[in-house]
């Protein structure tokens, strides 16, 4: 196996598997819309990224975590309905992106390439993940209490503000180092799909957190490997793979 | 505050949005007391328990005894179906040991086999005794219970009234106040009742308060109830 796999392989397992894993407290369907505007948000800091050559999960960061903010204001200030903000902001991330960005640079952009990562990049997202997953760990039951209602949750003396903005935050954070593996548009798939998956797949929150990041991490790799196999971009080969397992997870559902 | 004084409400005057929800309440709730809050959709009885929990801004002034544990039954979980969660989850959600949990669940009548089955699938009645048990973490001093309007059945509403009047002996519990639209559960388990719509139409015990003209101006209109005699 050449090194530059073995790099790809270890940033997709870390990548998807932390993913699959916060995406496992998207529990309601709100938070869910979430991950859709940071991801087309991160498009004009990953155009910067790509034309002055750094690390695009910097790039992207300070626009994504500037989006999270945003909402945050937003969703206490204006009682503005979620989609109506989610539509102003993936435009405004798309359009301004292409202000700049040269066409033929776009598509590691829009779908990530995670094919050509190099070596302080994994280590730098490997343990950013690792970081991530502790803090999720802390947070988890607190944030399935939120989940389940906001009024019990403050009854029980959490903060739900602090800990909402939390983990709007942690999203940011994860949608920065996912655009590197699959891009500006595909990123809220990452989060998204594998804990869909999961939910078919389990009786309970411990196997269904677990499977969660498994999916996330098996469906990344296969996805780099199918990219070595066949040459398209493995963005979308990790997207659809993880698309396939919610497939069969259908199968199962119980 | 006297002594025996769990929690003294005065003046309480909510208003959201604009709009008046409770105008100029006080009481107060004594050790072993049974409070049913009564009064027709909307009329502000769950805003009140909120604002007893602290969840919502108010005017005048709320006083539990130092030091006191609150327990907290909502009305319904309408988004836990949708998590895959055990029940032996749900309550390792709160800092609990497993004996507690087990010692609790025993008390709602539950067996341990309850503990891997999924939240979701419980009935409304199981669910609501699971919810009572699960306010019982920590032995609370008062229960704030908020009766669900729908889901229980016939017969299931008054076993739940046996089973918190039977925590109730066991010590689970020494004081609670009930959200309920149910004259039945106000005569028979309680020995106060606070009439609420908007303002304050009654309070005080249910055979002396809930006159004819009472109800009709709580509930604007007439009301077929009746009295049970034991």
């Amino acid at each position: 196996m050449d090194k530059q796999l073995i790099l790809s392989l270890i940033a997709a397992i870390f990548i998807g598997g932390i993913s699959g894993y916060l995406g496992s407290l998207l529990l309601s369907k709100r938070m869910a819309l979430v991950a859709g505007p940071l991801g087309h948000l991160s498009l004009p800091g990953i155009a910067i990224a790509i034309l002055l050559g750094f690390n695009i999960a910097l790039g992207a960061f300070p626009f994504v975590f500037l989006g999270v903010i945003l909402i945050w204001l937003l969703e206490i200030k204006t009682k503005l309905p979620m989609e109506a903000l989610t539509a102003v902001v993936f435009a405004s991330g798309v359009a301004i992106a292409f202000l700049f960005l040269p066409i033929e640079q776009a598509e590691s952009a829009l779908v990530g390439d995670i094919t050509q990562i190099n070596y302080f990049d994994t280590v730098f997202s490997s343990l950013i993940a690792i970081v991530l997953f502790l803090i999720i760990q802390f947070i988890y039951p607190k944030m399935v209490l939120i989940n389940i209602s906001e009024d019990l949750a403050r009854s029980e003396g959490i903060s739900v503000k602090k800990y909402n903005f939390l983990y709007l935050v942690l999203i940011a954070i994860i949608v920065a180092i996912g655009v590197q593996m699959v891009g500006g548009l595909l990123t809220a798939a990452l989060v998204a799909i594998p804990p869909a998956s999961a939910r078919n797949f389990s009786r309970n929150l411990t196997e269904y957190r677990s499977i969660s990041l498994l999916i996330g991490s098996v469906s990344s790799c296969i996805g780099v490997l199918f990219f070595k196999l066949t040459a398209f971009p493995a963005g979308p080969l990790i997207i659809l793979t993880s698309t396939f397992i919610f497939l069969i997870s259908l199968l199962f559902k119980k | 505050m006297d002594d025996n004084n769990l929690l003294r409400v005065n003046d309480l005057t909510v208003r959201l949005d604009d709009r008046l929800i409770i105008d100029n309440l006080s009481f107060v709730l004594n050790q072993n007391d049974i409070i049913s809050i009564l009064g027709p959709n909307g009329s502000g009885k769950t805003v009140l328990l909120k604002c007893l929990l602290g969840l919502l801004p108010f005017h005048g002034t709320i006083t539990w005894k130092k030091g006191i544990k609150i327990g907290y039954v909502p009305q319904r979980l309408p988004f836990i179906k949708e998590i895959p969660l055990s029940v032996g989850e749900f309550f390792s959600l709160k800092k609990v040991s497993k004996q507690e949990t087990i010692d609790i669940l025993h008390a709602v009548g539950f067996e341990q086999d309850i503990f891997n089955r999924k939240t979701g699938d419980l009935s409304s009645g199981q669910f609501q005794r699971l919810l009572i048990a699960w306010s019982l973490i920590g032995k609370p001093d008062v229960l704030l219970f908020d009766e669900p309007t729908t889901g229980i059945d016939i017969g299931g509403e008054e076993t739940i009234y046996h089973l918190l009047e039977d925590l109730k002996n066991k010590k689970w519990y020494q004081a609670m106040l009930l959200v309920t639209h149910d004259l039945n559960i106000v005569y028979q388990f309680t020995n106060q009742v606070i009439c609420l719509n908007k303002k304050t139409v009654c309070i005080g015990p249910p055979r002396k308060v809930l006159t004819p003209e009472n109800l009709r101006s709580l509930y604007g209109g007439d009301v077929k109830f009746y009295k049970h005699n034991h």
